[in-house]
């Protein structure tokens, strides 16, 4: 009884903490299928962090916090459209400066935001959400039906995003583009436009998982506190091979490396615990290895597209 | 039948070419119209001014008396003109159904109704003699299936003119005659079909109108029943040519290359091999021409056999060195010489001048410099003499290599190759894209560097070229040799059969029957 509740409680944290990596696979996903390679997410997420941070500090809301988050995801999204859609710059020279400017951006507005003080400002963060009856399921009860609403938000967007790309019009147009611009282009497809709103949604869901960060799994910003999931979403996505579910198990097996570093920190077996957080990180490295030269990217993934 | 379509004065300027100068051209409802021209005649630019993908600088086009503007090729395919390009446009991870519904706007729900469309597909390609499997992926079809995908899609979409430009090029004869019978399905069913091309017997078989472009310029509209095939020649090329076959002036010599149990594996070995055990030899003054649809093995052997690829297993003799186990620098530095399949991406260096280019293949030896240090005056020298001896038309050795027409490209490539002296000579398609003129040119060196006593491999998709200069033909099917015929032995009916995958063996003991290909086609 005791080892299954030991399981129940990685099970919870492992899907706690796999929920911001699965946002911002999921909104990658949806870039990668309109043929866009951003490997900003990283930036975008801080830059999230801090909005969220500072949404729920000034209006008092952890909600509105999100939305500020999501706005300032949108704008990165944004500028990401413009400079690689419309002006065609190389994507991932852009991707490489949306990661600068988060961090940059981020850091300083911390600091005139919040001052540079040893004490850090706490805000109202997500409460747990238990679903009556469900959360008292044995085991697996409080893993599944006692997480925050973002969490629930994360993992009901995978079939969502999966009937969106797969079985709808839009979806299959969404992915011609990312297959072959030109083919979608002869069918009266608008490639730029497609390009234009599936960067901003996308970066949208990134931001709300660079938002969970600071307003769900702690209730402060830190600078830096991403930590590289921007990243590991990026190896998500192609270890899923471009399918939502495929992201959700790539999520939550990096983040089981987490869990596991944490356990073993706390357990104290005298391994330095730099080395041990380093665990999901190797994770990612070596399921890529094993895995990323079959994962089938859109054949466009990464190719600047001119009409005529 | 009465008139469908009408192009009146249709003028398009590109940037510093004049593609189409003031055309006229009409179509009848229900009609098979040819559009005949060599490259580089206006063709393609007509017809994707016609399907919305260019905009005329002037002219206009009326489309059942009605003049109409096309902004996109959506526009056009909304007012039923469908075109199915050379290269086709298809994703090849989406089934045909999925090919057929990207961009459809019909009906009011998000939600894509694979069944529904798949069943209308069915229909559409019954009715028309066409088999085709809605849920099958794109990339695993043959290329004649996919085209008729295409075909069906254009249909699906509701086009009435369909434009198809080329679509023999990449097809076998028999496949060939398989699209024409569904032209004509499609053409007694009160469709109109464009047909582009400059393969003469085959406008001389499936049209009912011809007009002839040469130039950018229109030279007629007639009647396919009022013209031979000579003089549909004449009017396309501006003059009389030939079509001969080659006699040769000595017998061949000694064994040159011999190929033995030449295999080459795909990446992963479960995948099926490129090549499979290929065995053949060259003679000295001997041209051995390797046919075949493109796609079969072809780039692959001579990539072996130039040292570009490693074969997987097999070898190669040449002069007592097996070439397979050789670096290209070595295969080349021992009298071989390479004119590559893409003059533009392997044959030259584009942005380089015509001496750089001219050094490209022999730049270390000692005639080009000393040390590390070029001797350009020298270089120019020869680069000028190569140019007068091979007449390249350009302003000055000094002209960039992208500057020259394709026919000029293609001499530089072969006066660098023929220039080193090659006992070997591999050609890959030399003559692709290029004009009747530079063919005419480009033969008569190889069948000069043949008489020279020079063993040749000649790769090329073109039935005519691989018929008249081959002295064997070996025909490739997805990297097998299906067998080695002398032009004199053989039928076109013959290669097409090996084309399509049958072995000389069984041709000729007919242990297959003689309609069972087509069958498969359609």
């Amino acid at each position: 009884m005791d080892l299954l509740q030991t399981i129940g409680g990685y099970l919870f944290t492992d899907i706690r903490m796999a929920a911001p990596v699965l946002l911002a696979g999921l909104g990658l996903l949806l870039m990668n299928w309109s043929g866009l390679l951003n490997i900003g997410a990283e930036g975008i997420m801080l830059i999230a962090a801090l909005s969220a941070v500072a949404g729920s500090h000034y209006f008092g809301s952890v909600w509105l916090g999100l939305l500020l988050a999501m706005l300032a995801g949108a704008i990165f999204g944004l500028l990401f459209a413009v400079l690689t859609v419309t002006l065609r710059a190389n994507q991932t020279v852009v991707g490489a400066a949306l990661n600068i400017l988060g961090l940059s951006l981020s850091t300083t507005l911390n600091r005139v935001l919040f001052g540079i003080e040893t004490t850090v400002t706490k805000v109202d963060a997500f409460k747990v959400l238990e679903i009556p009856l469900l959360s008292k399921i044995p085991v697996i009860g409080r893993a599944f039906f006692a997480q925050m609403p973002i969490v629930y938000i994360a993992f009901l967007l995978v079939p969502v995003i999966h009937y969106f790309l797969f079985k709808t019009k839009p979806g299959l147009n969404l992915r011609s583009v990312g297959e072959n611009p030109r083919v979608a282009d002869t069918l009266g497809i608008n490639v730029y436009r497609t390009q234009y709103l599936a960067t901003i949604v996308g970066s949208t869901i990134v931001a709300a998982g660079g938002a969970f960060l600071s307003t769900g799994l702690l209730d402060f910003f830190a600078e830096d506190m991403v930590a590289g999931r921007g990243y590991i979403a990026l190896a998500a996505v192609i270890f899923g091979k471009y399918k939502p579910a495929g992201i959700m198990v790539a999520a939550m097996i990096f983040m089981a490396g987490n869990v596991v570093s944490n356990v073993l920190q706390v357990a104290g077996i005298g391994i330095p615990y730099t080395f041990l957080t380093m665990i999901p990180y190797i994770l990612t490295i070596i399921a890529l290895t094993i895995f990323a030269s079959r994962a089938v990217a859109p054949a466009s993934l990464g190719k600047p597209y001119k009409r005529g | 039948m009465g008139v469908i379509l009408e192009m009146e004065n249709i003028c398009k300027q590109f940037p510093g070419v004049l593609a189409n100068d003031c055309i006229c051209f009409s179509v009848k409802e229900g009609e098979v119209h040819a559009l005949l021209g060599e490259n580089g005649a206006g063709k393609s630019t007509l017809m994707n001014i016609l399907c919305g993908l260019y905009k005329p600088t002037s002219g206009e086009i009326r489309l059942e008396g009605e003049t109409v503007r096309f902004n996109s090729a959506r526009d056009a395919m909304e007012r039923g003109i469908g075109m199915v390009h050379q290269h086709f446009m298809l994703i090849p991870t989406m089934t045909v159904t999925e090919n057929c519904l990207i961009g459809d706007k019909e009906g009011s729900s998000i939600k894509l109704d694979r069944k529904e469309a798949g069943r209308r597909l069915k229909e559409l390609a019954e009715r028309y003699g066409m088999e085709i499997d809605p849920d099958a992926i794109v990339g695993t079809l043959s290329v004649g299936e996919m085209q008729r995908v295409e075909i069906i899609k254009a249909l699906f979409r509701g086009a009435k003119i369909l434009i198809l430009d080329e679509p023999t090029a990449v097809l076998t004869p028999q496949e060939a005659r398989a699209l024409f019978k569904m032209i004509r399905a499609l053409t007694d069913n009160q469709f109109t079909v464009i047909f582009i091309s400059h393969k003469l017997d085959e406008v001389k078989e499936i049209s009912d109108r011809v007009t002839v472009l040469r130039l950018g310029t229109v030279v007629g509209t007639y009647d396919i029943d009022q013209c031979s095939v000579e003089e549909l020649a004449r009017l396309m090329v501006g003059r009389d040519i030939h079509f001969d076959a080659v006699t040769r002036q000595q017998p061949v010599g000694d064994t040159l290359l011999e190929v033995n149990n030449l295999s080459l594996h795909r990446e992963k070995s479960n995948e099926g091999k490129l090549l499979e055990d290929l065995t053949f030899e060259v003679h000295k003054g001997e041209i051995l021409g390797i046919a075949g649809v493109d796609g079969n093995g072809q780039a692959e052997l001579v990539e072996c056999l130039t040292g570009i690829r490693s074969a997987s297993s097999g070898e190669a003799l040449y002069q007592g060195k097996d070439l397979l186990k050789l670096s290209t620098r070595d295969i080349m530095s021992n009298d071989v010489s390479h004119i590559p399949q893409d003059r533009q991406k392997t044959g030259l260096v584009m942005p380089m001048t015509l001496v750089e280019n001219f050094a490209l293949q022999d730049y270390y030896k000692k005639d080009f410099g000393k040390g590390a240090l070029m001797n350009w005056i020298g270089v120019e020298e020869r680069s000028a003499k190569l140019i007068q001896d091979f007449s390249v038309k350009t302003p000055s050795p000094y002209e960039l290599a992208q500057n020259l027409s394709g026919g000029n490209q293609q001499k530089v490539v072969v006066a660098r190759e023929i220039s080193r002296q090659p006992k070997l000579l591999i050609a890959m398609h030399p003559t692709r894209g290029l004009d009747v003129g530079a063919v005419e040119y480009i033969h008569n060196q190889l069948i000069d560097q043949r008489d020279k006593g020079v063993g040749i491999v000649l790769v090329s998709t073109e039935m005519e070229e691989i018929m008249r200069l081959s002295d064997r033909i070996i025909v490739l099917y997805e990297g097998r040799a299906m067998g080695c015929v002398r032009p004199s032995e053989t039928t076109v009916e013959e290669m097409g059969l090996m084309m399509g995958g049958r072995t000389l063996d069984d041709i000729r003991k007919g242990s297959i029957k003689e309609t069972s290909v087509e069958e498969k086609m359609m």
